[in-house]
């Protein structure tokens, strides 16, 4: 099946070649001075204000710059989709820099297209690259975690209930950790807090978002925040049922002005113009970057009116903090909601600490089951 | 502020459930039942919904009426309906395949006409509170009813009513059990299904209206996730009967909100499993009502999938 696949695709860029270079010979040379070519490629529409659109603003960023074409494809889902996505990005496009920026795109597809193609970087958001694996494949996250946590201070001086919610897609390491920090920050409040988790099973479901939003106020929780692909519905239902919101991937303010605590926003255009800028001079990204607050990876929303003045110094020192370094949010004494030691007195987890990136845990206090 | 309520808290997230989220399955299989009994099947539902909700949004948006959106919904609606009508019209035209066809162009359409619509904020349908009598909060805000919903009910009891009683019920029934005896009576055959496919697509972009106006509310590419086509298949499951798709509706709806609802009061495990409730309950009900020795009972005899 991969040699007749192979065969085949072979096939179709030798022709398409040849007839670009018989048709359009001005513009089939590939001299030095054709510009680079980089491909992203969204799970979902670039537009849905939250993570698809974090990453296209990152794109165009890049596409601002000297000396480089950017191609994208949105709604390539997580199966053998986005290796013909890949493929014909590498073969009919002739990119050389791709962006597949979403996490399920990984494992197996980013892995087994590389190898194929040598001379192609494959640059994946949110994946865990570890030696062994292609030289040419980078894996780059931010911390986000750490911004949830903040959200987390501004709800848990918001609740008046003590119950928070979170609208969860799957539980996957980073999903957890966002889960795990935003009540660790609401119990820096408030030890007595406790988080509902809710998991809807996909990353965009309208309707089963809406559904658990409205689950998670009948139960009582009064600031909600979420972890989808598009936060949108999460956000407006919630406004509309008078809970609190906490923005996650891009700024949600606009859909919710007086509810709106505070949101976790990616910050990807000044990390995606970096690296770009690093393979136009001739050089090489490095196979692992992560990045927090400090490094400009993330950002947070500015505070909206309903954020007390206490909320506003503990989320502001906090910050400072974590901006700091050496701040961890994951830290002992602590066990998880069904009693295992996640962490002794004395021990944490620093932000950039890989233990935290195979999470398999809800820590004591959130409600919910990551099965 | 809200009152906890224990595990009361199941039973009243599974009305409100049904209220909320069946509109747009009732909406669709009506239109949809109306079209099977004319004689033909339209897939294509699952687009016009689609492109219900986005034209509604948009027109929501544009001009500041929810109310003009449903209108924009339910002319695009007709549009689609009538386009499958006039094609299926055409001798030795497969009503599956073009609905498939129209299904895939209502998306596709949408998804193109709709970006711009994605990040403004458009007007939402009214609702009427049916909770005035209850202090409870969750209550109050389970029993928020839209207009549409109760507009979808009366519908429903309308059209079961004509279907039953009147002259334009018994044209439509007999074109959808024999084409021959229809035209033996003098009625035109493709007129009238033409006609009841531009309804039913109508029916269906009201729908989407639904979607994208009131519940979830807002309109993205991923809005419908397959409920169109969902409700082309509670039409078989109501057997052709606009009253029983109500109830389809109402328990497909409800059937929806147990998984939500469950991990709120901490029953957690096995998520995925009360996700797919409501369809483990029509394949359950199906199962129940079949018979070994008897056709499907009220199935249009012109239907392609019974002849």
């Amino acid at each position: 099946m991969p040699f007749t696949s192979l065969s085949r695709r072979g096939f179709l860029t030798g022709t398409v070649a040849a007839a670009s270079a018989s048709a359009v010979p001005q513009l089939g040379f590939a001299g030095s001075h054709s510009p680079l070519t980089i491909g992203f490629i969204y799970v979902g529409p670039k537009d849905d204000f939250g993570y698809n659109q974090a990453h296209a603003e990152g794109a165009a960023a890049v596409k601002a710059m000297e000396g480089v074409t950017v191609i994208e494809e949105e709604n390539v889902a997580e199966t053998i989709d986005v290796q013909k996505s890949m493929e014909s990005m590498i073969n009919f496009d002739d990119a050389k820099l791709l962006f597949p920026t979403s996490f399920g795109y990984f494992d197996p597809h980013v892995l087994e297209t590389a190898p194929k193609h040598p001379e192609v970087r494959f640059q994946h958001a949110a994946g865990l690259w570890s030696e062994g694996m292609p030289t040419n494949v980078g894996s780059y996250f931010g911390y986000i975690g750490m911004g949830q946590y903040l959200n987390g201070i501004t709800a848990g001086h918001a609740t008046t209930t003590k119950r928070i919610g979170f609208v969860a897609a799957k539980p996957i390491p980073q999903v957890l950790l966002n889960i795990n920090s935003f009540l660790l920050g609401a119990r820096q409040v408030d030890p007595e807090i406790t988080c509902q988790v809710i998991f809807t099973g996909e990353w965009s479901l309208a309707v089963k978002e809406a559904e658990a939003t409205n689950a998670l106020a009948d139960a009582g929780c009064d600031v909600i925040t979420c972890h989808v692909d598009g936060p949108k519905v999460v956000m407006e239902t919630a406004a509309g049922r008078d809970c609190f919101v906490c923005g996650y991937h891009a700024n949600q303010s606009p859909l919710a002005p007086e509810k709106y605590l505070t949101g976790a926003e990616w910050n990807w255009a000044g990390v995606y113009t970096n690296m770009v800028q690093t393979v136009l001079d001739g050089g090489t990204i490095d196979n692992f970057v992560r990045g927090g607050l400090a490094d400009g990876f993330i950002k947070m929303s500015p505070l909206g009116p309903a954020v007390s003045d206490a909320a506003r110094a503990q989320f502001e020192a906090t910050k400072a903090q974590i901006m700091a370094g050496e701040f961890s949010a994951i830290k002992g004494p602590l066990k998880d909601n069904t009693g295992n030691a996640i962490a002794a007195e004395g021990e944490g987890f620093a932000e950039d600490d890989i233990a935290l990136e195979s999470m398999d845990y809800l820590v004591e206090g959130v409600i919910g089951s990551t099965s | 502020m809200e009152t906890d309520l224990g595990y009361w808290i199941i039973p009243l997230a599974i009305i409100g459930g049904a209220i909320r989220v069946s509109t747009p399955f009732l909406f669709v299989s009506l239109g949809e039942a109306l079209t099977e009994r004319s004689g033909r099947i339209n897939l294509g539902l699952e687009g016009t919904l689609v492109f219900g909700a986005m034209s509604g949004y948009a027109l929501a948006h544009l001009t500041g009426s929810p109310w003009l959106g449903v209108l924009a919904a339910a002319l695009s609606g007709t549009l689609f309906g009538l386009v499958h009508g006039v094609i299926c019209s055409l001798p030795k035209v497969n009503d599956i395949a073009v609905g498939i066809a129209m299904m895939i162009l209502g998306m596709g359409l949408a998804f193109y006409f709709g970006k711009p619509f994605v990040q403004p904020v458009a007007p939402d349908l009214p609702a009427i509170s049916f909770g005035w009598w209850s202090e409870i909060p969750q209550v109050r805000a389970a029993l928020e009813v839209n207009v549409l919903f109760l507009i979808g009910a009366a519908l429903a009891v309308l059209l079961w009513w004509m279907l039953r009683a009147t002259r334009v019920g018994l044209t439509l029934r007999v074109v959808g059990d024999s084409t021959d005896a229809a035209r033996a009576m003098g009625l035109q055959p493709a007129v009238i299904r033409t006609c009841a496919t531009a309804v039913g697509g109508a029916f269906a972009g009201v729908g989407g209206a639904y979607l994208s106006l009131y519940y979830p509310g807002s309109w993205n590419e991923g809005i419908s996730s397959g409920q169109g086509l969902m409700a082309v298949a509670l039409v078989i499951f109501a057997r052709w009967n606009p009253l029983a798709c109500l109830g389809a509706a109402l328990l497909f709806g409800g059937a929806g909100a147990l998984g939500p609802v469950l991990q709120s009061v901490g029953v957690s495990e096995g998520y995925y499993l009360f996700f797919a409730a409501p369809y483990v309950l029509t394949l359950g009900v199906l199962i129940a009502t079949s018979s070994p020795t008897q056709a499907m009972t009220g199935a249009p005899g012109e239907l392609s999938i019974t002849k």
